[in-house]
């Protein structure tokens, strides 16, 4: 780049920005809507801005209309984006083919969705360097080997012939950082680039990316909905909010010294206060030595599981990926038989099998999963998917069911027109709580919650959790819940099983579990979680016993 | 290549391999159904009841129907198909000459309708929902929307009739130079093409729009990579295996499907002689010809099958 732009240190200058897109609701005119309301900002060359925001915020939209993209039909229809001293948005289709992947790269969420499946690893990580003409083959791999080194991936000489279903997740990120910096541009966009690992991982990542912008001068848009996160990396720190600037600060004012509501809303939306329940006398559901394995597979993926849960308390299984907390409620369901051992609810055996339990069994447990979305018949209203287990189990109809509806609806603080409404037309909170209500309806005694709020933004999540725990107190249902996420188990749990590989290396009351001593893996878990604390990354990093499994 | 997809093509050969020995059990029986037997057939109506005898024991007719069905079979493997009723040829030997012809017009008619195929599905893609794309899959669509005969029909009043540029009949014969052959089959090579086209187009268009609503391919734009490039490297190759599926039911449908065709240009292929000797009743004509039909239809699925599984790098490439 130009000596004089250089001496300006004036990376990006994105002056009144505005994005709109068409959106066709079902049943009435395509119409207009507004994404982001005239938002500007700058960064300088080397310099990390963090873009933080709820989805719908605008944030990804922003960071890349830094490269004059836009996702299905958004358009820029206003403002202008002005990198390295001149306005990208005047340069046309052509204008935008050379600096993307030159000046400007992107790393995305999910590196495993985008590599693609069908090359190997190496020969993507390349591609841009190659197709701009900035260096020969021979020294875009030596660039790329260097990089792999540098993002501390294991056998960086051999690990680009590989191909992407061969390296773990958090490999795959780590890989598509070293393809955004391979080009050696001025500026990468990060989109939520750790938000689909496990914590235990992510911290890895995080380290990684932190080193990788150091050590290249690279300046970033750093995007993420965890204020945690982009507080370790990020120099400044803007937040959004439904497409608008709610405040721009340094990184320490921000979490310190929040000027807005929202944004100290976002600072401290983990703090629910929970106290713990002592486990009664007699579990009502006890799990004894459950060994479970998919197929005829002979890796076990439960191996010797035994938790109890007690009436109208809350137990939490955490652990990353692969820990087998899913397979345990699949196991405890009938979805998944167990081989060995035994599932006892109320002083008897279950059946093993979904098929073999009577119809008073199954009201019993319920479900709430991670994707409302795709838990629900979309072709069916509110008030039918509410409403069926009322159907199913009771044999309640007509005007009493409806009734029984407005009452649940009620609980879940959503009114009495939400009953006509179909799926699509609710967001993503209130999905979740539909799938609340359905499984209240049953009046069951115990509530499996799969990764409930993961897939919620953090405001929304914390709705969800003080609905959970206000319905455990006038229900008295007790709940299996299942995350990965320490800071919700805090907020709601009773008692903690942490599960590791298919086993459960630590359990008991709350308190317990998560004071010290802990065993390596509770530590690793527990010192994985991010915190609002500026250089928490590099204290954490330095503490830690034992590497994470995901590496 | 590793373990898993050396039995995972072990695994569909030997599945063929069944599936043409319950379609020959399937041929057998149906040829047993019908009234009358090939003594009956052979002597005819004015046949006494001792020459009918004579001949089912000379012909083994007299056998249980599953000794027959072996006998028969063991002479399939070993390439003796049995000799034509109606001419009293060697089937085998007829065949022969037939089944070459026709797949002298299907590979050529192939060679035209795969590359064009999918050439216009990646141009479709490349300007999807402009003009271009419609166009492609309009004309495509009212190519395969007029039944095979019309086209020929069309297509003989064309260049055979009025611009006279090429044949309205195929005849070829053993011994015609390449180029004098391949003025014969333009006709009906051109109306199978037609006919072919807009399917594996379409197909292609499908599979790869599917695939362009994947993450990597944004990655690919991101690159700076010109939309065709994005196409070209990014998306085919991750569509290959449903191009390939429509294409090999295109060409299985290209040598077992062009009765019509080989009928209307009068081409001395497999389709010819299966209709020849249907209306002839000639059993054992109609047993080999079906025979065939289904191995060669079974053959290129085991192909689609196999190339889809090779075209998965997580089965090249086990982790």
């Amino acid at each position: 780049m130009a000596d004089s732009k250089a001496k300006s240190g004036l990376l990006l200058d994105i002056r009144n920005l505005r994005i709109e897109a068409t959106v066709y609701p079902p049943g009435e005119a395509p119409k207009n809507i507004v994404l982001v309301h005239d938002v500007s900002l700058t960064l300088e060359k080397g310099k990390v801005l963090g873009l933080i925001g709820e989805s719908g915020a605008g944030k990804s939209t922003i960071g890349l209309s830094s490269m004059g993209y836009g996702r299905g039909g958004v358009r820029i229809t206003g403002g202008e984006v002005i990198l390295n001293g001149r306005d990208i948005l005047k340069g046309g289709k052509e204008g935008f083919r050379k600096l993307r992947g030159r000046e400007v790269c992107y790393v995305a969420q999910s590196a495993a969705a985008a590599f693609n499946p069908a090359h190997r690893l190496m020969d993507q990580v390349v591609e841009a360097t190659l197709l701009h003409g900035t260096a020969t083959r021979a020294e875009a791999e030596k660039r790329a080997v260097a990089l792999f080194k540098k993002l501390s991936l294991p056998n960086p000489e051999t690990i680009g012939e590989r191909f992407p279903h061969q390296v773990s997740g958090g490999q795959l990120q780590r890989v598509m950082t070293a393809m955004a910096l391979c080009s050696e541009p001025d500026l990468i966009v990060f989109d939520e680039p750790t938000t689909a690992l496990d914590v235990t991982t992510q911290i890895d990542v995080l380290a990684a990316i932190k080193d990788a912008i150091r050590d290249t001068h690279v300046a970033a848009l750093y995007i993420t909905h965890d204020l945690a996160v982009v507080a370790q990396v990020s120099d400044e720190i803007m937040v959004l909010r439904h497409g608008r600037l709610v405040e721009w600060g340094g990184t320490r004012q921000i979490i310190k010294e929040p000027r807005q509501e929202y944004t100290n809303a976002l600072v401290s939306v983990h703090e629910i206060e929970h106290h713990e329940q002592k486990p009664g006398t007699t579990p009502f559901l006890s799990v004894k030595n459950v060994t479970a394995a998919y197929g005829r597979s002979h890796i076990k993926v439960l191996k010797n599981v035994s938790v109890d849960i007690y009436p109208g308390q809350t137990l939490a299984v955490v652990g990353e990926s692969g820990s087998g907390k899913s397979t345990l409620a699949r196991a405890i369901t009938g979805l998944l038989p167990p081989e060995d051992g035994t599932v006892t609810f109320d002083g008897r055996p279950l059946a093993n099998k979904l098929a073999d339990r009577p119809k008073e069994d199954l009201r019993q447990l319920q479900m709430i999963y991670q994707m409302a979305d795709v838990a629900m018949n979309p072709r069916q209203t509110v008030g039918t998917i509410i409403g069926r287990p009322l159907e199913f189990y009771f044999g309640i109809r007509g005007r009493e069911r409806d009734k029984r509806v407005a009452e649940l609806l009620d609980k879940i603080e959503m009114g009495k027109g939400f009953s006509d409404r179909y799926p699509a037309e609710l967001s993503g909170g209130q999905k979740q709580r539909v799938c609340i209500a359905r499984s209240l309806a049953a009046k069951p005694k115990l509530i499996i919650c799969d990764e409930v709020t993961s897939a919620l933004d953090p405001l929304v999540a914390n709705g969800i959790l003080k609905l959970l725990l206000e319905l455990q107190k006038e229900e008295s249902v007790a709940y299996l819940f299942i995350t990965h996420d320490l800071a919700t188990v805090k907020s709601i749990a009773d008692s903690i099983a942490v599960m590791y590989r298919g086993e459960v290396v630590r359990y008991g009351p709350k308190s317990k579990v998560l004071t010290p001593p802990f065993d390596a893996y509770t530590d690793l878990l527990l010192s994985s979680v991010p915190e609002m604390e500026i250089g928490w990354l590099e204290k954490a990093i330095k503490g830690r016993r034992m590497a994470s499994a995901g590496n | 290549m590793s373990s898993p997809i050396v039995k995972l093509v072990a695994q569909r050969v030997a599945l063929g391999v069944v599936l043409l020995l319950a379609i020959s059990v399937l041929i057998f029986a149906g040829t047993q159904i019908l009234p009358g037997d090939v003594a009956q057939a052979i002597l005819g109506q004015s046949a006494t009841p001792e020459s009918l005898a004579n001949l089912r024991e000379q012909l083994g007719l007299n056998d249980p129907a599953y000794v027959r069905y072996f006998h028969w079979l063991g002479g399939v493997v070993t390439g003796d198909l049995g000799t034509a009723m109606s001419s009293g040829q060697d089937i085998a030997t007829s065949i022969k000459g037939r089944l070459w012809n026709t797949l002298f017009l299907a590979f050529w008619a192939a060679v035209v309708a795969v590359p064009l195929a999918i050439i216009l599905g990646l141009i479709a893609v490349r300007y999807r929902n402009g003009w271009v794309d419609k166009l492609i899959s309009g004309l495509a669509l009212a190519s395969t929307s007029f039944p095979e005969f019309f086209i020929g029909y069309v297509l003989v009043y064309f260049f055979a009739v009025k611009w006279q540029i090429f044949p309205g009949i195929s005849t070829v014969y053993d011994g015609m130079p390449f180029g004098e052959r391949m003025q014969a089959i333009a006709l009906p090579a051109t109306a199978l093409t037609l006919v072919v086209l807009a399917h594996m187009m379409r197909m292609t268009r499908a599979a790869i729009l599917n695939v362009m609503q994947s993450a990597y391919v944004e990655t690919a734009e991101l690159k700076g990579l010109s939309a065709f490039n994005v196409i070209r490297r990014h998306a085919f190759p991750n569509a290959i295996a449903p191009i390939i599926n429509v294409v090999m039911l295109n060409l299985a449908y290209l040598i077992v499907g062009v009765v019509v065709v080989e009928v209307i240009f009068v081409y001395p292929g497999m389709g010819q002689y299966l209709v020849d000797h249907v209306t002839k009743r000639d059993v054992p004509v109609v047993q080999a010809v079906g025979l065939i039909f289904a191995a060669v239809y079974i053959s290129l699925n085991i192909i689609a099958d196999i190339a889809a599984i090779v075209a998965n790098p997580r089965l090249r490439h086990p982790k």
